[in-house]
């Protein structure tokens, strides 16, 4: 299993009249850890959503490991704001969604660190319990490409810390290709090997992470998040 | 204060508290004269009448020909609703196409055609049936429809995402979903599934529960009468009950009915924590 290599080729995307995405250009190393940032509204969960196969392109073409792809593709899983779990499946059910097998299903419960809630109704569980189980849903299915749509958004800041430890670590051991969407700065620089900033339905920026993982919040990390926060806002 | 309690005593016998009282002071009232008995008899002589008429067993034929009539009716009338509703909720295209006519038919009161259905089917089985499948129809498509244009998107589009089939996705996802609002529609109908049946079976019939009510009151047999008013209340809160037992079944994963769950995990996995710990 690796991540799959992505490349997006003058992709445009409008509802209707209005222009969401105009001529992306883009390219996704196998296995690499991106975040796109950008203010609410930029397109950055659009482009997300088009590789996810969830929205349809109106011009350009996307492929993965040069393959045109066109809708959702099997080796895809996403993660969205809400852990969205099925309310009247009991937590093993839910992670079984993304797997028919039964000892992956249990194997990507445990390395959430959740196997002692398998037979627990999703309602029970607090709010980081229940990302972790749709992290575990996901991982099951060993997947090439995970794309997260600001999955740690809702959770407390120290919950948080522990998920992006956690995300770090899945994805340091079985090297998926991951995009991540968020407007925290800091939560990009943390995970990410490339940041990459929306504005307008362009690319703005785009900088490569230079630092050590597991990541520190020393000067240099600093600089970069600085750096992409002025950009965002036109200091 | 709201709060619920695993006191036995408020759980079980405080709601039967009341009935217990007013049936007291009306046998009471009764046997001092103050209620003529050809005006209301006493509870106690209704039990007499009920235990006369179960000796011959008319009682129990009674019973057994108006449930017959009133499941059929249900089963007829609810498959109807279910199915409409799940295909006017799933495909857009059928809504357009059924939902208006069905609006237009649930604004008639289904008993307004007691007089049609007399003349189509005279007393017959098929007319009591008919007006039950009828009044029935309607709640249960109404919930049905809208428990499916109410599941979650956010669910179906995780199923999207996860390649989940068609079927797999109405399996798993769109039924349960709908299943709480579903039953809610079971409930009602199961009221208005007695209610048209004992107007069918008073206006005309030849066996049933109505039947014995109205050929009691020809022969003013006035505890036959409150008998049979009784036993509508003790089926329809038997049916009810029956489908409490369901929804506690079925949605066990909802947190209104959380206290079973963790029942029947402790029984599964053979631990002995209290119940009540952890309410």
């Amino acid at each position: 299993m690796s991540g799959v290599e992505i490349n997006i080729k003058q992709l445009d995307k409008s509802f209707g009249t209005l222009q969401v995405l105009h001529n992306i250009d883009f390219h996704v190393k196998s296995g690499e850890f991106v975040a796109i940032v950008g203010k609410s509204g930029c397109g950055k969960s659009t482009l997300l959503r088009t590789l996810a196969g969830l929205e349809n392109i109106t011009a350009g073409e996307i492929t993965f490991n040069d393959r045109v792809v066109k809708g959702v593709q099997e080796t895809t899983r996403m993660m969205f704001q809400d852990a969205r779990l099925l309310p009247w499946k009991d937590v093993i059910t839910n992670v079984k969604v993304g797997t028919p097998n039964r000892d992956k299903a249990e194997e990507a419960l445990n390395n959430v660190g959740l196997s002692d809630k398998r037979n627990d109704w999703p309602a029970v569980l607090s709010g980081g319990q229940k990302q972790r189980v749709s992290l575990a849903r996901a991982l099951a299915g060993d997947p090439e490409l995970i794309l997260f749509d600001e999955p740690l958004g809702a959770l407390d800041a120290l919950t948080r810390i522990e998920m992006q430890e956690l995300i770090e670590k899945l994805w340091t051991n079985q090297r998926f290709t991951s995009i991540l969407v968020t407007h925290d700065v800091s939560e990009a620089v943390i995970l990410a090997d490339r940041v990459v900033l929306i504005e307008d339905g362009g690319i703005a920026l785009d900088v490569k992470i230079d630092l050590p993982r597991p990541r520190k919040k020393d000067m240099k990390f600093t600089e970069y998040e600085n750096m992409i926060l002025e950009k965002i806002m036109h200091k | 204060m709201l709060k619920g309690t695993n006191n036995t005593f408020v759980n079980h016998i405080l709601p039967w508290l009341v009935p217990a009282i007013f049936i007291g002071i009306w046998q009471v009232l009764g046997q001092v004269g103050f209620i003529s008995q050809n005006f209301l008899p006493t509870p106690l002589s209704v039990v007499e009448g009920a235990i006369r008429l179960g000796e011959s067993g008319e009682l129990f034929d009674y019973i057994f020909v108006s449930t017959g009539r009133a499941l059929l009716g249900f089963l007829i009338g609810g498959i109807i609703g279910f199915v409409f509703g799940l295909i006017n909720g799933t495909f857009f295209i059928f809504e357009k196409l059924f939902d208006t006519s069905i609006q237009m038919i649930r604004t008639i009161p289904h008993l307004a055609l007691i007089p049609l259905v007399i003349i189509w089917y005279g007393i017959g089985e098929e007319a009591k049936i008919f007006l039950v499948a009828l009044g029935v129809a309607f709640p249960i498509y109404l919930n049905t429809f809208h428990g499916i244009k109410n599941v979650d998107k956010g669910l179906l589009e995780m199923g999207k995402v996860y390649r989940l089939k068609p079927f797999q996705l109405f399996t798993n996802i769109m039924l349960p979903g709908a299943l709480p609002s579903i039953l809610v529609g079971v409930r009602y109908a199961l009221g208005i599934m007695w209610m048209s049946l004992i107007v069918a079976e008073t206006i005309g019939s030849d066996s049933g529960i109505g039947y014995m009510a109205t050929s009691a009151r020809e022969f003013v047999q006035m505890d036959i009468v409150i008998l049979s008013i009784v036993l509508y209340a003790l089926l329809g809160k038997l049916s009810d009950f029956l489908a409490t037992l369901l929804e506690r079944r079925w949605l066990q994963w909802h947190p209104n009915f959380f206290k079973n769950k963790k029942q029947s995990k402790q029984k599964l996995k053979g631990e002995h924590r209290s119940v009540g710990s952890r309410n």
